[in-house]
């Protein structure tokens, strides 16, 4: 109930920012061009559609996610509204879920509302509904609340410009982290194959989340990935909340 | 009669600057608010008033020391239930309207429905906002969020209610209304602690007051027992007379016009001041005895302090 109050008033506040209509526009922009770029591209034109749509809203979505996040907490903080809310009977804790899912169903919204663009866009080209294709959009949003529980961590004990450029770099390098894979295949034995490995496991890995290529091209996923990659989301996104709450459960607010 | 705040040898401190530097801003205070009573927390700026209310409210961790709500632990749910808080400069969502304001506020307190209408009406009507209640509170003036935010303080019918400067900002008949108010929980039993500027308004409704300085009470009791009524001074004004006629007589005579203006410390020499007008025809215009106030009480203990 008391989540469920902070979550809404989050939602309230979130969908009042200008910034998310912004990226919605540009989203939108993005999915609705790739049907011209598909135009100039030789070769399989759906495929560009399919892969330029389901990459804006990877990105837009990611944008959202990391600029109104960092700046949720925060903005309690710094309007001192905090004072009023934590001075009833709530949990810190309980206020840093609300927050997380005050802006998760935000972002459900927004992936929702581009992806209807994008199946639009497709089905302009194809005349089919590729229910196919939502199998990709979900793992997105998995990673959107990934970067929205990050961001929010980020939030707890830092500034938006601060905390967005630390969500960010989180985002690249998790995107970029299974390059250590393949350097781990290509040494040898010993102290830095061990560093690399330890690296290996404490970074993120959000490719884990990508089924862009196999949606896009109609390649089979291996049975057992999905689930994993679910399960890989579920398990990271509890962690970082876990590690705001900590932070947030022993902060003065001065 | 049972104590609704027990503090007891509250110590914080911060580390602040780029070089953190410890900063000592309470250094060890107990006082206690008797329940039903109006508690005026008095201190000058930078003294340790909010951050005793920041450590009574949870929202800072003190370093050493005990806080009691009517008993209970500071932190506790029991206690937060007990508990209703206006900060100072109060600054809400506000993009909501002061009905969904309280609405959000009662959700935190898992209101059922009908109970949180009646109640959001009933808050609305008390700080008188009733016609501004579907108004979104940033077309709201300070006084009227004020009001609001005293509505939300008392949105969960708290045992107590801790103000931080309610009167701040307010005009003279919106200052009246407010401690109207505050007078008005005291009759319904609930317990006020809070800090104000305006002295004469603690003056006006505490039954008891306490004085922060560098962060350590230094003066603590009923405010009958710190003011006492001992008159210090009588001011006397005369018209009708020139100022010569006093000399010797008040520790200051001074003139404007046709009026003389004499302040007298000697309860003695005033019946004498008053003889003499009559018997030189002058003309009394006034003749107002000083008695001591909660300000003289605070200016000396912080300047002594």
């Amino acid at each position: 109930m008391k989540i469920g109050a902070i979550a809404g008033i989050t939602f309230k506040e979130a969908k009042r920012d200008r910034i998310l209509y912004l990226l919605f526009f540009f989203a939108a922009v993005g999915i609705v061009a790739s049907r011209v770029l598909a135009v100039l591209t030789v070769g399989d034109r759906i495929k560009i559609i399919k892969d330029v749509g389901l990459a804006s809203i990877s990105i837009f979505g990611v944008l959202m996610a990391i600029l109104i996040g960092t700046g949720l907490v925060y903005k309690e903080i710094d309007k001192k509204t905090i004072y009023t809310l934590l001075s009833k009977p709530l949990h810190r804790a309980e206020f840093i879920l609300g927050k997380f899912l005050g802006l998760v169903l935000t972002l459900f919204v927004m992936t929702a509302a581009m992806t209807v663009i994008f199946l639009a866009i497709v089905y302009a080209h194809t005349l089919k509904v590729e229910a196919g294709l939502l199998v990709a959009v979900v793992y997105i949003f998995l990673e959107l609340v990934l970067i929205t529980a990050v961001a929010i961590l980020f939030s707890s004990f830092s500034t938006p410009i601060l905390s967005s450029l630390f969500a960010l770099g989180f985002y690249l390098i998790g995107h970029l982290s299974w390059g250590l894979e393949l350097i781990l295949k290509k040494m040898q034995p010993g102290t830095g194959r061990s560093m690399v490995r330890a690296l290996f496991m404490i970074l993120p890995d959000l490719e884990n989340f990508n089924f862009r290529t196999e949606v896009v091209h109609g390649l089979p996923i291996p049975p057992g990935i999905p689930l994993s990659a679910f399960f890989y989301g579920v398990c990271y996104t509890a962690f970082i909340l876990g590690l705001a709450v900590l932070i947030f459960r022993r902060r003065d607010f001065i | 009669m049972a104590d609704a705040i027990k503090i007891e040898n509250l110590k914080k401190s911060f580390r602040l600057g780029f070089i953190p530097k410890t900063r000592e801003i309470l250094k060890g205070i107990s006082f206690s608010v008797k329940e039903g009573e109006i508690f005026g927390y008095l201190g000058p700026n930078g003294a340790g008033k909010t951050t005793t209310i920041k450590c009574l409210l949870g929202l800072i961790f003190p370093d050493a020391g005990t806080i009691e709500i009517f008993g209970q632990p500071h932190l506790s749910t029991r206690a937060r239930q007990a508990l209703g808080f206006l900060p100072e400069n109060p600054y809400f969502y506000d993009y909501l309207t002061a009905s969904e304001f309280l609405a959000f506020y009662a959700d935190l307190f898992g209101l059922p429905r009908d109970e949180k209408e009646k109640r959001i009406a009933r808050l609305l009507k008390l700080v008188g906002l009733e016609r501004a209640a579907d108004l979104p509170l940033r077309k709201y003036s300070r006084g009227m969020l004020q009001r609001a935010g005293l509505a939300q303080a008392l949105i969960n019918d708290p045992k107590l209610v801790v103000l931080d400067e309610p009167l701040g900002g307010m005009d003279p008949l919106g200052r009246k209304e407010i401690r109207d108010i505050i007078v008005r929980f005291k009759d319904e039993g609930k317990t006020v602690f809070f800090t104000s500027h305006i002295l004469q308004d603690i003056e006006m409704i505490c039954d008891r007051v306490a004085i922060i300085v560098g962060g350590r009470i230094v003066k603590e009791g009923g405010l009958r027992d710190l003011v006492s009524e001992k008159v210090l001074f009588t001011e006397v004004t005369v018209s009708g007379l020139p100022p010569q006629t006093f000399a010797g007589l008040g520790e200051s005579v001074s003139a404007r016009g046709d009026r003389v203006f004499l302040k007298v410390y000697d309860e003695a020499r005033v019946d004498e001041i008053v003889g003499l007008i009559h018997d030189r025809k002058g003309r009394l215009i006034s003749l107002s005895p000083r008695t001591e106030t909660l300000e003289d009480i605070f200016v000396d203990t912080v300047t002594r302090t």
